[in-house]
């Protein structure tokens, strides 16, 4: 599961507008549960607030040790917004959906917003 | 410098790691002082918990147990939370370490662990993985055998579910032992704990504490080691000193008394000082004591021996507390004793430094670290009450005591100057510390003030119990008996004015006795003059008297001859008459 996870690059580009693209990085380590938790987790809210917008990268440090540095990874799971700018992390198995959402600055579909934190 | 403390190091973890072998091993940090504190180093393949405030020298101390492990031959990784890899390679620069050298060798890795409260987002539960990565990749890229974490409490800050941080840091110090690195791990000091994070629950082999106190303005800094597992250590607060070669700790309170004396004597630089000496001068490795009240010579005493130890093609080392080098060569060159070519030959170093320029212990270690690379015969410190300015009466003898002691297994010299009006009580202090004891001492007598010099004891060996004046010329200084009289001692010019009453008695005395002489000499001629005279009378006497024998002798002979012509007249008359031949 994990070497698919980690290969895998999710694309989604049904529908939506395109005003704004969405890159997300998930570091995992290996398939701990938090990380398969985290992925699952992600791809629901992802297909919730930004369906056809978004792309989601899994990245195992357990393969790519040396790609923890550039994104100061020291909690696993951590996702990390790439895009829109500024990066954000949050860092858990993304249970807390809520945290998710304030922290990734997502508003529901229909009323794209974006403001600075 | 390094490489010789280091060789000494590796001597001497050969010689301990022999013998704890069976308890437990050591990992050598490096770091000057340190090794013979923990007898021996760090807990090899343990963590140590370095803790101490902000600007304790943590930081330092964890870069360098790293860097002097990679000249023992270990590689290291450096985790840190704080500094990033370019401020950290400029900040160790100045302690002569080369970080970007070490990482283009493979022989160190520095991760920077960037961690932003406010970049991090909590939704749901974590693990540190991501740290263990790097931990692990940073370790098999250079094949490390030592690791330091600076500061791991950065953790605490950054992230906020405590009770995982707790767990995963549990499990970090679980997993660097498996791995069977030595670790230096460092944290800030708490208030009531040693760490605010309570890090000393999870790292109980060796914890070590690095403070500062300041007293009178001045700071020291120290090091203690609080818990060491498995091993004997001193307990002690050690000073320590950070300078251009890195850390450096002072265990002199360890020392026992039993160092080797020496019988070899040496020259005090003044012949008619060693005369009093015994007629040898010091004993090389004593201690010597001048004290005396100001302007009474006492430095220039102290350079005197500056100056015969360099003469004799030894190293001299003198700590001023009261003059810059260039006035001490300037003043010394007044009474004939030429420092700066000592100095040029690189015989003698001056040191100059203000007592308050940092608290007693740091002196000491700056001393200590001072004689330690220069290595001299015979050092001298000049005065050593200049640092009452700096501690009590009591932490200066007590800072005394641990210099001299050490000077003392080094087999070197010590001189010092004393201040007596400002140390009096605390001369005896030191007294039990000192070998050889001088005094100098001014005397007002006739309105003029002269120096008189006399020796308050000089273990082992015969010394004059004279008072003796010094005397201080272009020539240097010379020592010179001193006159007694009922008045008492004579000095200077009262000396003078003596030596002249003497020495016109004793002209007067010359003169009587050259008087009596010509006088006798006088009476002799007198005398011969007289004999000759009696001598020619009794001659002209003689020959008188000769004369009248000798005419009184022809008149007797005439008169006879008168006689016996008569006579025989007479007889040819009567034959003329009665006889028939009368013609």
């Amino acid at each position: 599961m994990a070497n698919s996870v980690r290969a895998k690059a999710y694309q989604n580009e049904r529908a939506g507008n395109e005003e704004e693209r969405w890159n997300l990085r998930l570091y995992v380590a290996g398939e701990t549960p938090k990380c398969l938790q985290a992925f699952e987790h992600l791809k629901r809210i992802c297909e919730e607030h930004l369906r056809g917008r978004y792309t989601i990268e899994v990245i195992d440090l357990l393969r790519n040790p040396t790609l923890a540095q550039g994104d100061q990874i020291v909690a696993i799971p951590t996702l990390v917004r790439q895009l829109p700018p500024p990066v954000k992390k949050i860092i858990g198995d993304l249970s807390n959906t809520e945290r998710v959402v304030v922290g990734l600055n997502l508003t529901p579909i229909g009323k794209p917003k974006r403001t600075a934190k | 410098m390094a490489a010789r403390l280091l060789q000494a190091r590796r001597a001497m973890t050969a010689q301990t790691g022999a013998a704890l072998t069976a308890s437990l091993e050591k990992a050598p940090s490096g770091i000057s002082g340190f090794d013979q504190i923990t007898d021996g180093g760090l807990p090899r393949g343990r963590a140590t918990l370095v803790c101490g405030g902000p600007g304790s020298g943590k930081t330092i101390f964890a870069i360098e147990f790293l860097v002097r492990g990679t000249e023992l031959g270990e590689r290291g990784v450096f985790i840190s939370f704080e500094e990033t890899l370019s401020d950290l390679t400029r900040n160790v620069e100045s302690l002569g370490f080369d970080l970007t050298r070490l990482q283009a060798e493979k022989k160190l890795a520095v991760d920077h662990i960037h961690l932003d409260r406010s970049e991090i987002e909590e939704a749901g539960g974590y693990s540190l993985d991501g740290l263990f990565v790097r931990l692990r990749h940073a370790i098999e890229s250079v094949g490390a055998k030592r690791i330091a974490i600076d500061t791991l409490e950065v953790l605490f800050g950054g992230l906020k579910d405590q009770g995982t941080l707790r767990t995963e840091t549990q499990r970090l110090f679980r997993w660097l032992k498996e791995a069977g690195l030595t670790a230096v791990v460092t944290a800030e000091a708490g208030d009531s704990t040693l760490t605010r994070q309570g890090l000393e629950e999870y790292v109980s082999d060796c914890v070590v504490v690095l403070g500062q106190t300041v007293q009178d303005q001045a700071t020291t800094r120290y090091l203690r080691v609080i818990k060491y597992r498995g091993s004997s250590h001193g307990t002690n607060e050690y000073p320590f000193l950070i300078d251009d070669t890195g850390f450096s700790v002072v265990p002199t309170t360890s020392l026992q008394l039993d160092y080797l004396v020496s019988a070899d004597r040496i020259s005090t630089g003044i012949p008619s000082l060693d005369a009093m000496l015994g007629g040898a001068g010091f004993y090389r490795t004593s201690t010597i004591l001048v004290s005396g009240s100001a302007g009474t010579g006492k430095s220039i005493l102290a350079a005197h021996l500056a100056h015969a130890t360099c003469a004799r093609g030894e190293r001299c080392m003198i700590f001023a507390f009261e003059e810059s080098p260039s006035q001490i060569e300037r003043n010394m060159r007044s009474v004939g004793l030429d420092l700066a070519k000592w100095q040029e030959s690189g015989l003698l170093q001056l040191r100059a430094t203000r007592p308050s320029l940092y608290g007693l212990e740091m002196h000491l270690v700056a001393m200590h670290k001072a004689i330690a690379r220069f290595k001299p015969q015979a050092v001298i410190l000049d005065p050593i009450s200049s640092f009452l300015s700096a501690g009590t009466p009591e932490q200066v003898k007590a800072m005394l005591v641990r210099l001299f002691d050490w000077l003392k297994t080094q087999n070197i010299t010590g001189l010092l100057t004393c201040l007596t009006h400002s140390l009096q009580a605390e001369d005896v202090g030191i007294s039990s510390l000192i070998d050889t004891w001088l005094e100098v001492r001014d005397l007002e007598v006739a309105g003029e003030r002269n120096r008189t010099l006399y020796l308050l004891k000089s273990r082992g060996m015969r010394h004059s119990n004279q008072v003796r004046e010094l005397l201080i010329s272009d020539q240097g200084v010379s020592l010179a008996d001193v006159y007694f009289t009922q008045d008492g001692v004579l000095l200077g010019s009262a000396k003078t004015a003596e030596e002249q009453k003497r020495v016109r008695n004793e002209r007067s005395v010359e003169d009587d006795i050259a008087g009596k002489e010509r006088l006798l000499e006088l009476r002799r001629a007198t005398l011969e003059a007289q004999i000759a005279v009696l001598n020619a009378e009794h001659a002209s006497a003689a020959e008188e008297t000769q004369r009248l024998i000798r005419s009184a002798r022809e008149s007797g002979q005439r008169f006879r001859r008168d006689r016996e012509t008569l006579s025989k007249v007479r007889t040819e008359c009567g034959r003329n008459s009665d006889g028939p031949e009368r013609q």
